[in-house]
């Protein structure tokens, strides 16, 4: 097996309380839902447009919004059914208000026809389908990758057709992997790795065959011991071993980040400003894996996930959804929620976004719904004790936004370079005078957003 | 599942539980050590010194955020500004002088400026400071060590002028580490003041940095004009100064490199007020000065972001 152990890592961390309740659970798939809800916007980039009007009869897996713009990724229904309505949702994470179409099921889910190459399930024909592979031109990858609507899922939601194609000018040596999943409570990833380790390995082998680069990374922390070992058999069995490295990274809070973990794998800086590509790396999430091979091999378009319901409800479940389904669908499936739940929370509790409207559906960038009974501490004056400052994977200094945000000067808040902020929330869970501090940078960010137009 | 029960707030939603109050509380009991080695060698005057200071701080905190109408919660920063002004005034200082110096410590150096957090100069030490104008007299009466009948000292505080020493040199520096000596109630027995700031260093509440670089700053300085080193190092409030007054977080720069250049400067104030000075003692007022220099380091010294480059000459 070809693992590798990572000690070192690039940025000091938190060592958070896991609550990964839901780790031992296998995914469960959800029935078909009566009514989905599916907004326009689903990735970073320009919305999409309808392409089905009110009244339309849509099946399972057809495309109903597109859009010209290079950076998008088409949308496709998830259920089959009649098109009712056409309405406005706000997006919890921008507060944008996003045209959204409300189909409502016939209750046959009829699928489009699809073009299946290989079915993983039923043959272990491995060679086989490595030449299958082999067979289809790159562009034609990127296309079929561009058709199905894939997007990052591990929230970021760039289309995933961009990120394959980058500029000539800029070459690509290494593809690394991303399975951390370094929040607490969340473990859809590493469901999706021990359930379709299989399709993720083969997606792999598909993004190696696009970029082909010299090293292959999959960067999985130590705290999913199975999904290392039995990534590892697999690979062995699919005679993979070869071309990639298992890299185990210690259970540190926030290791999947993108930038950190690329300074940690292979010891480059990403530029201030820069994407992993002007380093030379494509970072990929492990169930962006697994639906880019669904999407090449399968023609199967992006219309489900996997989503982990977890935190304070009777029985936390990985779920595989379709999208679409509402989100109190998804909580009344996990039984009774604890009296007293006040935060719904999309996300994982350090960087997810609570939100009140339950009538929100399940987008492609959602890996996590989180109930949470808490209260929050009461914020004091910044006592300037430097905590935020020491623990900042970014090496800002976070006390000093707060500072500025307050007195309303934003423009100072990009001396202290305020858009390198990934707003992980460590300065916010060290703080001891309890100050929001990411909030505070949320705030900053829109502002500077809005002055600059 | 009640939708009206659902709240809205920022990322994230899980925190570590440290606070403030946790934090002036560990200073509080760290500082119980040069506590008990001033009521050692000072008899009971010294506690009630110290309730004196403690309460009339507590009151005054809690007086002044009733009329700023603003919440009043018992975070432990009165108890420890106050236990800080107790322990650097001397041992038979009258008791309503030191409430004075509290109130001033709190209401002016503290409130006045906002509240914790937006202080200028590290409140005990503004108190103390404030003392010595108002009171000088009382201010500069020391006393020896009652419990102890050694003939070796005479006069006031080791660093005073008249101070004579007869005895050999080691018996001295022991005299100086275990605290046997006059001087202010908490700055004497150096041997208890390490012991509580190794148990901040080791919980990380203080950055080692800044007394680090103050004491061998002084080390340096008073070795290149000739002084006793250790005797400087250890006489006078340097110690408790360097590991509790100017570790101050509210008062002291952010980044590392600035805790840096703050204790070096601290250094060279110390050893340039004891050697040039007027006064025999600097370390107070080096400290004060230094408060004043903190924005400005902050906002000069900044650490680079992940990912810095400096920009080049043709973009």
């Amino acid at each position: 097996m070809n693992i590798e152990i990572k000690k070192k890592r690039a940025f000091k961390g938190l060592s958070l309380p896991e609550n990964k309740i839901t780790a031992k659970k296998p995914i469960e798939v959800l029935p078909v839902p009566d009514k989905v809800v599916i907004p326009l916007q689903q990735n970073i980039g320009a919305p999409c447009e309808f392409i089905v009007e009110r009244g339309d009869m849509v099946k399972t897996g057809q495309k109903i919004a597109d859009s010209q713009n290079y950076v998008s990724a088409p949308i496709h229904s998830s259920i089959s059914g009649k098109v009712t309505r056409i309405i406005k949702v706000v997006n919890p994470v921008t507060s944008n208000v996003m045209d959204s179409v409300i189909i409502e099921s016939d209750g046959l889910d009829n699928w489009i026809e699809l073009k299946k190459l290989f079915d993983i399930k039923k043959s272990d024909d491995f060679s086989g389908l490595k030449k299958i592979i082999d067979s289809i031109d790159g562009k034609e990858i990127i296309k079929k990758i561009k058709e199905a609507g894939i997007v990052g899922l591990g929230g970021a939601t760039f289309p995933t057709h961009v990120k394959l194609n980058p500029p000539k000018d800029k070459k690509i040596d290494t593809l690394i992997l991303n399975g951390c999943e370094c929040e607490p409570f969340i473990t859809s990833d590493h469901r999706v790795m021990l359930e379709y380790g299989k399709e993720v390995l083969m997606g792999l082998y598909i993004l190696n065959k696009v970029l082909s680069p010299q090293n292959i990374y999959v960067a999985i922390e130590k705290n999913k011991e199975d999904a290392i070992i039995y990534l590892g058999k697999l690979a062995e069995e699919m005679g993979l071993d070869s071309i990639f490295k298992i890299i185990a990274l210690e259970s540190r809070y926030p290791m999947g980040a993108e930038k950190t973990l690329i300074r940690t794998i292979t010891g480059r800086i990403v530029p201030m400003g820069g994407l992993p590509m002007d380093v030379r790396v494509i970072m990929n999430n492990v169930a962006t894996s697994k639906s880019v091979y669904e999407a090449v091999i399968e023609g199967k378009p992006m219309i489900d996930r996997v989503i982990t319901v977890t935190g304070a409800i009777e029985n936390p479940k990985n779920l595989l959804v379709r999208l679409g389904i509402t989100i109190d669908k998804l909580v009344e499936s996990c039984g009774k929620t604890e009296s007293g739940v006040n935060y719904l929370i999309i996300g994982g509790p350090m960087m997810g976004i609570s939100i009140v409207n339950t009538d929100f559906p399940v987008t492609k960038g959602m890996n996590c719904l989180l109930l949470r009974k808490s209260r929050i501490p009461f914020e004091q004056n910044c006592i300037n004790c430097g905590r935020c400052v020491n623990i900042c994977p970014m090496k800002l200094m976070p006390l000093a936004y707060v500072r500025y945000v307050k007195k309303s000067q934003f423009e100072a808040c990009r001396e202290y370079y305020i858009e390198n902020c990934i707003e992980c929330g460590c300065c916010s869970y060290v703080c001891p005078a309890n100050i929001p501090i990411v909030g505070y940078i949320k705030t900053g960010k829109n502002q500077l957003l809005k002055t600059i137009g | 599942m009640e939708n009206n029960k659902l709240l809205i707030s920022h990322a994230p939603h899980i925190w570590g539980g440290f606070s403030t109050s946790k934090i002036m509380f560990i200073v509080a009991f760290a500082l119980l050590f040069p506590t008990a080695a001033a009521i050692y060698f000072f008899g009971y005057y010294a506690i009630y010194m110290i309730l004196a200071s403690v309460s009339a701080a507590v009151l005054s905190e809690f007086v002044i955020k009733k009329l700023r109408k603003k919440r009043f919660i018992m975070d432990g920063s009165s108890v420890v500004t106050g236990l800080l002004l107790a322990l650097t005034l001397p041992p038979r200082i009258p008791l309503w002088m030191v409430a004075i110096g509290a109130f001033f410590s709190i209401a002016i150096a503290r409130e006045a400026f906002g509240g914790l957090g937006y202080n200028i100069f590290n409140p005990a030490l503004a108190g103390r400071a404030f003392l010595s104008v108002c009171f000088p007299g009382e201010m500069t009466s020391w006393v020896i060590p009652p419990h102890f009948n050694y003939d070796a000292i005479t006069g006031a505080t080791p660093l005073g002028e008249n101070f004579t020493y007869q005895a050999d040199k080691l018996s001295l520096y022991k005299d100086l580490f275990f605290g046997n000596r006059g001087g202010s109630l908490g700055e004497t027995s150096v041997m208890l003041i390490l012991i509580g700031a190794a148990i901040l260093i080791i919980l990380r509440i203080i950055d080692w940095r800044i007394p680090v670089f103050y004491i061998g700053t002084v080390a340096l300085g008073s070795f290149l004009i000739g002084r006793d080193v250790l005797f400087q190092v250890m006489a006078g409030g340097l110690m408790i100064g360097a590991f509790f007054m100017a570790t101050d977080y509210v008062t002291s720069p952010v980044t590392r490199n600035g805790r840096i250049i703050f204790g070096v400067c601290l250094g060279i104030l110390t050893v340039l007020i004891r050697n040039f000075g007027s006064l025999p003692e600097g370390v107070a007022f080096s400290i004060l000065i230094m408060n004043a220099f903190t924005p400005l380091i902050d906002r000069y010294i900044r650490i680079k972001p992940f990912g810095f480059r400096k920009k080049e000459k043709n973009a």
